[in-house]
């Protein structure tokens, strides 16, 4: 019993009323991915969140500064883990604008693939996850099964679902097969169809959109202030998607469509995610109606291997692949910043050379980190229940976010 | 003048034809340290004065209007003086123009001052920088570390960090709490 209380006599509003202190994670049942939200609540109602980030850092610069230019590719994958491809391609567009390359046609469309593939994933990931954490887990394994057909794609195409490895400076670590464009198919009518009944059995769900509509909102100047990107900067009607503001690889031939939302509440977020998978796939099956044959690789022996075919019965070839592996390809001096439409927004490299095989800098510009820094300022003010489909919806990925 | 950066020389010219570059340098003379163009990047090279002024300047002021701050960071280029520079990534996110800003530090006591004033998303960019590199941003509200904890030793994305460095162990049984040498 409270001593104050007692004092007080009759007068039953002298009540302590200190914050209580609740730490969210850094493992909770209700999150996915390794962060710690240190939240001060008055009742249910948040009157601080105050986010702590970094349990998944490795040191991605300082592991990438101390290789060569090409060996940074696995590291990239690692970034954000849910769409692989997306970091791979990011990546080498800023080594090949740093460089000075254009890989061939064949390469461009089929990296448009990997990418778009890759961002059905991770936004299925996404949604599955959020589905599952407000409840809904049977809606969970429709997404989680049609994020197993998108990757099966990207399996088709490099031999593996998450660690991908697959692009390289100037190319492509291998072509696809013949029946590539088929199984592709198939693949993304699975998808398809599992996400629409995903969608049915959520979105007419009274729980699933009390909890949705309405919360986690900010307004847009604001989000752009904090540096958001992605969906959740979509969502609030700011159409800043790279592939249509500043187009790379064949976006610009390609019809496409950015969804935008109206209020920018998580709902919103929810519904710009899964138009955005439904445009994905409208835009890799222009891309196999097109696909172009020809090589995969630039033809330059100091910059791409040029296959062991090659190497084991020409001199030139062989040296070419003994300065490749032993010292790298070696750029121009200079600096270079490119970025592509990541799964959770801008994703962008900065590369410094100063003429060696070495980066001097290798810099992630990761989405997550930016979009993250938001979150307390979404939920501050709202319930404590709302820090779940907010935190869902900016899809924090630990190792992007982490680096 | 432009002799801080590695692309030094290299986009001069474009750089001079460039609208805003050519703005910038008429609005702050020789506060601006140097511009340069190059692949197609648009960079300016400022002095840690004038930083606040130019990026309420590239905010507010001229047609882009650079809502965005993308990213911060530095690079450490040990052995040259000056040995830092924090290097800045903006966008208007209307017309997707870009521009990145750099400021040379000297390596001794390395500050500048902080933008969380002008985009508040500086505010775990720069406490990153501060984290992995040891530069200080005045008047930032937070500046705390961000990835590291706060027992740890040194900034590791300096160059003169060596990458196998060991830490000392904290938290219970470590020897800063039970004396052992371990």
């Amino acid at each position: 019993m409270n001593r104050k209380v007692i004092e007080a006599g009759r007068d039953v509003l002298d009540l302590p009323s200190d914050a209580l202190e609740l730490k969210l994670g850094p493992s909770h049942p209700a999150t996915h991915g390794t962060v710690r939200i240190l939240l001060q609540l008055d009742g249910e109602r948040i009157r601080k969140a105050e986010v702590e980030v970094g349990y998944l850092h490795r040191g991605f610069e300082k592991e990438c500064e101390s290789g060569q230019y090409y060996q940074v590719f696995p590291y990239t994958d690692r970034l954000n883990y849910v769409s692989p491809m997306i970091n791979n391609v990011g990546y080498a567009l800023a080594c090949e604008k740093l460089f000075d390359l254009k890989t061939p046609e064949r390469c461009q469309f089929l990296r448009v693939i990997a990418s778009e593939a890759s961002r059905i994933a991770d936004h299925l990931t996404c949604l599955g996850a959020c589905s599952l954490e407000l409840g809904a887990f049977t809606a969970f394994l429709y997404a989680v099964e049609a994020r197993e057909s998108a990757w099966d794609i990207l399996d088709a195409m490099c031999g593996a679902r998450v660690t991908t490895n697959y692009v390289r400076i100037g190319g492509l670590s291998h072509d696809t097969d013949p029946s590539f464009p088929e199984l592709a198919r198939h693949k993304l009518a699975d998808v398809a169809r599992l996400q629409k009944d995903f969608e049915d059995l959520l979105l007419g769900n009274p729980i699933f959109r009390e909890r949705m509509e309405g919360t986690g909102m900010l307004p847009a100047p604001e989000l752009i202030a904090l540096g958001v990107t992605g969906p959740v900067l979509r969502a609030a009607g700011v159409p800043y998607d790279l592939r249509r503001l500043a187009p790379y690889l064949v976006y610009d031939r390609l019809d496409f469509d950015v969804p935008v939302g109206g209020a920018g509440d998580n709902m919103d977020r929810f519904l710009v995610r899964t138009e955005e998978i439904r445009q994905s796939a409208r835009m890799i099956e222009q891309c196999l109606a097109r696909l172009p044959g020809g090589p995969v690789d630039i033809d330059d022996p100091l910059i791409r291997l040029p296959g062991k075919g090659k190497v084991f019965g020409r001199m030139e070839e062989l040296i070419g692949q003994f300065k490749v592996v032993t010292e790298g390809p070696k750029p121009p001096p200079g600096e270079v910043y490119f970025a592509v439409e990541g799964g959770t927004g801008e994703l962008g490299f900065y590369l410094v050379s100063d003429g060696t095989g070495k980066p001097v800098k290798c810099r992630a510009r990761s989405p997550s980190f930016s979009n993250t820094q938001a979150l307390s300022r979404m939920v501050e003010g709202s319930l404590l229940a709302d820090v779940i489909p907010t935190f869902d919806m900016i899809n924090m990925i630990g190792g992007e976010c982490d680096r | 003048m432009v002799g801080e950066s590695q692309t030094a020389g290299q986009g001069d010219e474009a750089a001079a034809q460039h609208p805003l570059l050519r703005a910038l340098a008429g609005r702050f003379g020789a506060r601006v340290l140097g511009t340069h163009a190059w692949r197609g990047d648009v960079s300016a090279v400022i002095e840690a004065g004038a930083l606040l002024e130019v990026a309420r300047f590239l905010r507010d002021g001229g047609e882009a209007g650079f809502d965005m701050l993308l990213d911060v960071t530095a690079v450490d280029y040990l052995g040259r003086a000056p040995r830092f520079e924090v290097v800045y990534h903006l966008v208007a996110t209307t017309s997707g123009a870009r521009i990145r800003l750099k400021v040379p530090l000297d390596g001794a006591e390395p500050a500048l001052p902080s933008l969380v004033s002008v985009w508040p998303g500086a505010n775990w960019l720069e406490r990153e920088t501060f984290d992995m590199y040891g530069i200080r941003f005045e008047a930032h509200p937070d500046l705390r570390r961000i990835y590291l904890y706060d027992e740890f030793e040194g900034h590791p994305l300096r160059k003169d960090y060596p990458k196998q460095k060991r830490q000392p162990l904290i938290g219970p049984g470590s020897r800063a709490e039970s004396g052992s040498t371990r």
